[in-house]
């Protein structure tokens, strides 16, 4: 067990970049998400934290040893795949087993660990099987015991989740957290999808071509996004673009929105508003059409159109027989929110 | 989708058009072996089990099955190693030329045999002179000219392995622990283990039965069973023949379904 320290950690391609000076310290015990789109260079981190790119520049230290230098197999990571990388020409038991065997473990303690980890992700039963004879799951959880058996110092999750269906995902999205909790495991995730790392990890670290962009926890990124990139990629966000005026905000489309500006950027360019923050009541005197409802289950979207400027609300799908619950394509409706729920950023 | 039936029984017919096809000269060479005349003629006069004794009887044909079988089987054991390692190097290493060294391991495939024979032939007099020994004639020489024609089939077959081989799999391995020789040894090598097998049975009937290129290479005493099934015919022409080659056929079919029960052939070629 370790800690997980990056050093202004690059890596270049000739003339491109595709890290950029990432600086992250993982605390022993810490789970820590990469997040960001495809190509923002969270894989090529992860891949140089485990030795299989070599970086360019910086420092990658594991449990404060510098490893920056050492090839894969002599770096105490242990990695989950995306595409779980099991061996296919050998039993559940054995894939569990090659980390063990390679670190020369005796038999009768290899044995015994390899059924402990196997009942740690509840495969014990299916030992003796091929992986082809698994389901995505079931293979998922292998490769979890065979990454955890030999108990890492850090412990890497590759997109871990992207190959399983929705319902399975939700499930070892718990699962690994549990383990990971329990275990006490310092780990380092890669997702692009923002709800697995807002769920999974105690921080995030949102990344865009190679640059890290704002390290927080989920409610610090959400709630005080640093620049319209993380407002836009963690959690849905109007996004409107216009001035400081007075005490509000312009709109370029001429609307002006209401907002808190004390403590603003003086070039504040946007005004980023969470979709559940606006409050909206049926009012035939509105200056505010609706312009699509979505129904989604829960939740209804909103498109509304005020003065040009288009904004998406998000409210509780109202009760049967509740006045909101008619609300169609056309009506008028009065948009409101607490100043305070507004932020505003700097140009993108 | 099911086809109207008029469409769908053209479709078999065809199948089986294809199959009378292939297999028609097969199964003509099995019938001929067991009829009883010498002149073949239909109707047989009678069916005999007589010329399979015949053969055997012939020290051309026994002496030639045993050559043949030794020449396959070593010119299979030093050409899969070495055309392995030759895909090994087309598709992993850094060196320059792949394209061009691609080329040139599978020429042997493109040069037809009587030419690439008469060109080792006449290789060998020249080295002969030079070693100041035999080669033509001799096991090693006929060892030597059939590892060329193991080695396009392997560079082929274990390069499409390689190709289809996850990559992640040997970067778990490593990440474990596994150095990079362990890694090739307990990874990569039984990944690739499908292809290397096919590659061996068609490096090892490549070799068993071809003629062409081995025309030239032999000599009295040491002939291989093509070969000396081509100079009985130029005396004689009787089942003896249709008894040899039935016996190479159900040989080669005989590999085939062993191979196909540890691998799937049809996943690999």
């Amino acid at each position: 067990m370790g800690s997980l320290v990056l050093e202004a950690l690059s890596k270049r391609y000739g003339s491109s970049t595709a890290v950029e000076r990432v600086d992250l310290e993982v605390a022993q015990g810490e789970m820590v998400a990469l997040l960001g789109p495809s190509g923002c260079g969270k894989t090529t981190t992860l891949r140089m934290v485990a030795g299989f790119i070599p970086p360019s520049g910086g420092r990658v230290l594991i449990g404060g040893q510098d490893v920056t230098r050492a090839p894969p197999y002599a770096r105490d990571t242990g990695m989950v795949f995306q595409s779980y990388a099991l061996f296919p020409h050998m039993s559940v038991a054995q894939n569990v087993a090659f980390g063990l065997e390679m670190r020369k473990v005796g038999r009768a303690e290899r044995d015994e660990r390899v059924m402990e980890a196997l009942r740690l992700v509840r495969l014990d039963h299916l030992a003796d099987r091929l992986p082809r004879q698994l389901s995505g799951g079931q293979q998922q959880r292998v490769a979890l015991a065979r990454a955890l058996v030999v108990n890492p110092a850090v412990f890497l999750l590759d997109e871990p989740l992207s190959n399983l269906d929705a319902k399975l995902r939700g499930e070892v999205r718990m699962e690994i957290r549990a383990l990971q909790q329990r275990l006490g495991l310092t780990t380092l995730i890669v997702t692009h999808d923002q709800e697995e790392a807002l769920t999974m990890a105690d921080r995030l670290v949102v990344m865009e071509r190679g640059r890290v962009r704002q390290v927080g926890t989920a409610e610090e990124l959400y709630e005080h996004p640093a620049d319209p990139f993380v407002a836009g990629f963690v959690g849905r966000c109007n996004l409107v673009s216009g001035r400081l005026e007075g005490g509000g905000f312009r709109a370029e489309s001429g609307a002006l929105l209401r907002c808190d500006s004390t403590g603003a950027p003086a070039d504040a360019a946007l005004l980023a508003l969470r979709p559940e923050r606006i409050r909206l009541d049926p009012d035939p005197a509105g200056e505010a059409r609706i312009t699509a409802v979505t129904y989604l289950g829960a939740q209804t979207e909103y498109h509304v159109e005020q003065r040009g400027t288009t904004l998406l609300v998000t409210r509780p799908t109202p009760p049967l027989g509740d006045p909101m619950r008619r609300l169609a394509v056309g009506d008028a409706v009065v948009l409101s929110w607490d100043a305070a729920a507004v932020r505003l950023l700097p140009a993108a | 989708m099911l086809l109207p039936a008029p469409r769908r029984l053209l479709f078999h017919a065809a199948i089986g058009a294809a199959f009378l096809l292939m297999l028609a000269p097969v199964a003509m060479v099995m019938i001929i072996s067991v009829f009883r005349q010498e002149i073949v003629s239909f109707p047989p006069p009678g069916l005999t089990l007589e010329w399979y004794v015949n053969a055997w009887a012939r020290q051309e044909f026994a002496r030639g099955f045993l050559t043949s079988l030794q020449v396959a089987l070593l010119a299979t054991a030093i050409g899969v190693p070495l055309g392995t390692a030759a895909a090994l190097a087309l598709q992993r290493s850094a060196i320059k030329g792949k394209g061009a060294l691609n080329t040139l391991l599978l020429g042997p495939l493109a040069v037809p045999g009587v030419v690439a024979g008469t060109a080792l032939y006449m290789f060998y007099l020249r080295a002969e002179f030079w070693l100041d020994r035999d080669l033509t004639a001799t096991l090693e020489g006929l060892v030597a000219a059939h590892v060329l024609l193991t080695i396009p089939w392997t560079v082929r077959l274990v390069s499409a392995s390689l190709q289809g081989l996850d990559r992640t799999a040997e970067e778990a391995a490593a990440n474990l622990g596994a150095r990079p020789l362990t890694v090739f040894r307990r990874v990569t090598l039984p990944m690739l283990r499908p292809g290397i097998v096919a590659a061996a049975l068609f490096s090892f009937i490549q070799s068993f039965e071809n003629l062409e290129l081995t025309l030239l290479l032999v000599g009295p005493g040491r002939t291989t069973l093509p070969v000396a099934m081509l100079s009985y015919l130029e005396f004689r022409i009787d089942p003896t023949l249709a008894a040899v080659a039935t016996v190479q056929i159900l040989l080669v079919a005989g590999l085939m379904l062993i191979t196909d029960r540890f691998v799937k052939l049809s996943r690999v070629v």
